[in-house]
């Protein structure tokens, strides 16, 4: 990298011409081309929302900067908490690993987790990772009891495991367990797809409270309110299309 | 930005081969404190063998593997005396194997099994290996009172507990298992797999795990490595190798299973 290149310090995420295709090796090596120079840049405070229709490559564009996708084409500039840039298209698992435990958290649609175990653990979690955590058990355990109140998990689940919970129970477990430990970038695939409206109004409140702290979230969110509410721009996903 | 400056296992160019039969061809790979790496792939795709080369079960036929000695840092785990070897198999390193049975002493009971290791280190007094072997059963979940009796009277899913704790009691940095949940029922798998993450977590254990089950290593690995014919064909976080698999193999064995 040239100096020149070099993003400005204060970007949460840089995301330069990247590219995305899918090559199918088992139908004939089909060659599934998702995205093509997608640029974005994105600073502390900013709520980006990603809009278009499904199969546009919104999720796409969540997941290429959590580093769960692996690019094609194009750089993703990820800020370290001490204000390095790392692009993560050329990092190592475990640099990935480290920026996604301090730098940035994913919210997706889709809880997955180990099936027995409570939800209550499953929020404090995050607060637990690796040896130097500065939480104990019961330490983070209070922690994710705070946060099943405010989403109004009622106490009487917070000890089975989510699995049986409705949708909308699960979202917020998965809510609760990325809120939980606060990064600088946060990733949201409709945080609020399954949420009534209460659920949905303290999600928006959230988010203009991680907004005020210097958090940038990029987000996708169907609904026009909470879209409304939380976004301070748009980011239309058709101007990325990729050609077959 | 990492503290660390050197894995805890460094494996170089490493082959292994049965006679003129390679098994397993070029792998490096690095390992730091706290990892969870699982090795995948069909049956006979090296994967046990490489997991017992790294373990010093099964000498390459050449490349490295080195170890980071506590004072001493990275050393080729083939070049070490043979009382260094043993001691590191009984205080850094653990070996869970996937049938309880090849890693327990079936005959003795579930208390001496788990305080052997420090028997072996030369702990003697008989009250407190007793206290320590029965603190483990309790963290693998199985009821100290069960502490005189033989694992032979035990089921699958405790065995397995047992020879966990059998492992951990010398604070291990690194343990190798072979298939630790296949032989269980999913219910039992289910249970072991959180106490396997939760331990890990807790004493900040690296692991390497050879398994085929995807959902298992979705759950308990960050990292990942896909074996086929003796070669690593894909490596990466565990995510990234099951949702956005680059190889040709890699994409048969995700779409050949439900979604893990």
């Amino acid at each position: 990298m040239t100096p020149t290149q070099t993003p400005a310090p204060t970007a949460l995420l840089d995301m330069q011409s990247v590219g995305k295709q899918f090559v199918l090796h088992l139908q004939n090596s089909t060659a599934l081309p998702v995205l093509s120079g997608f640029d974005l840049r994105l600073l502390p405070g900013e709520c980006v929302r990603l809009s278009g229709p499904s199969g546009m490559g919104k999720s796409t564009v969540l997941k290429l900067a959590f580093g769960n996708y692996r690019a094609t084409s194009g750089r993703i500039w990820v800020r370290d908490t001490d204000g390095q840039q790392i692009d993560i298209t050329q990092a190592d698992a475990r640099t990935v690993l480290h920026l996604r435990s301090h730098a940035m958290g994913y919210v997706s649609q889709f809880l997955r987790v180990i099936p027995r175990v409570a939800a209550i653990d499953i929020v404090a979690a995050p607060l637990l990772e690796g040896p130097d955590s500065g939480f104990t058990p019961a330490q983070a355990r209070e922690q994710a009891a705070l946060w099943l109140t405010r989403l109004r998990i009622a106490p009487a689940l917070w000890q089975l495991p989510p699995a049986t919970f409705s949708g909308g129970e699960q979202q917020r477990i998965n809510i609760a367990r990325s809120f939980i430990k606060p990064r600088p970038l946060l990733l949201l695939d409709e945080p609020t797809a399954s949420l009534d409206p209460e659920n949905t109004q303290t999600v928006i409140e959230l988010i203009a409270q991680a907004r005020a702290q210097g958090i940038g979230i990029l987000g996708i969110f169907h609904d026009a309110v909470v879209a409304q509410a939380v976004a301070s721009r748009t980011v239309a996903m058709h101007s990325f299309q990729a050609t077959p | 930005m990492h503290e660390l400056t050197q894995p805890l296992l460094r494996v170089q160019n490493l082959h292994c081969a049965y006679g003129a039969r390679a098994v397993v061809r070029d792998i490096s790979l690095d390992l730091w404190p706290g990892e969870v790496l699982a090795i995948v792939g069909e049956s006979g795709s090296g994967k046990t063998t490489l997991l017992n080369a790294l373990a010093a079960r099964h000498a390459p036929t050449s490349g490295t593997v080195a170890f980071a000695m506590r004072g001493s840092g990275l050393q080729d785990i083939y070049a070490l005396s043979e009382a260094q070897a043993r001691l590191l198999a009984r205080t850094d390193w653990g070996f869970v194997h996937q049938h309880a049975a090849d890693g327990l002493r079936m005959n003795v009971s579930a208390g001496a099994n788990v305080a052997e290791r420090l028997m072996a280190l030369g702990q003697r007094h008989y009250g407190n290996l007793r206290a320590q072997a029965g603190d483990w059963l309790a963290r693998v979940e199985i009821d100290p009172s069960r502490i005189d009796d033989r694992p032979d009277t035990f089921s699958g899913g405790m065995r397995q507990r047992l020879q966990i704790a059998r492992n951990l009691i010398t604070q291990p940095r690194l343990v190798f298992m072979d298939e630790p949940t296949s032989g269980l029922d999913v219910s039992v798998q289910a249970r072991l797999l959180d106490m396997l993450r939760m331990l890990t977590r807790q004493m900040n254990l690296a692991a390497v795990i050879v398994t085929h089950d995807l959902a298992v290593a979705r759950l308990l690995a960050q990292r990942m490595l896909v074996m086929q014919g003796g070669v690593a064909v894909e490596t990466g976080l565990t995510d990234q190798v099951l949702d956005d698999p680059q190889h040709p193999y890699t994409q048969l064995l995700v779409s050949s299973v439900l979604p893990p």
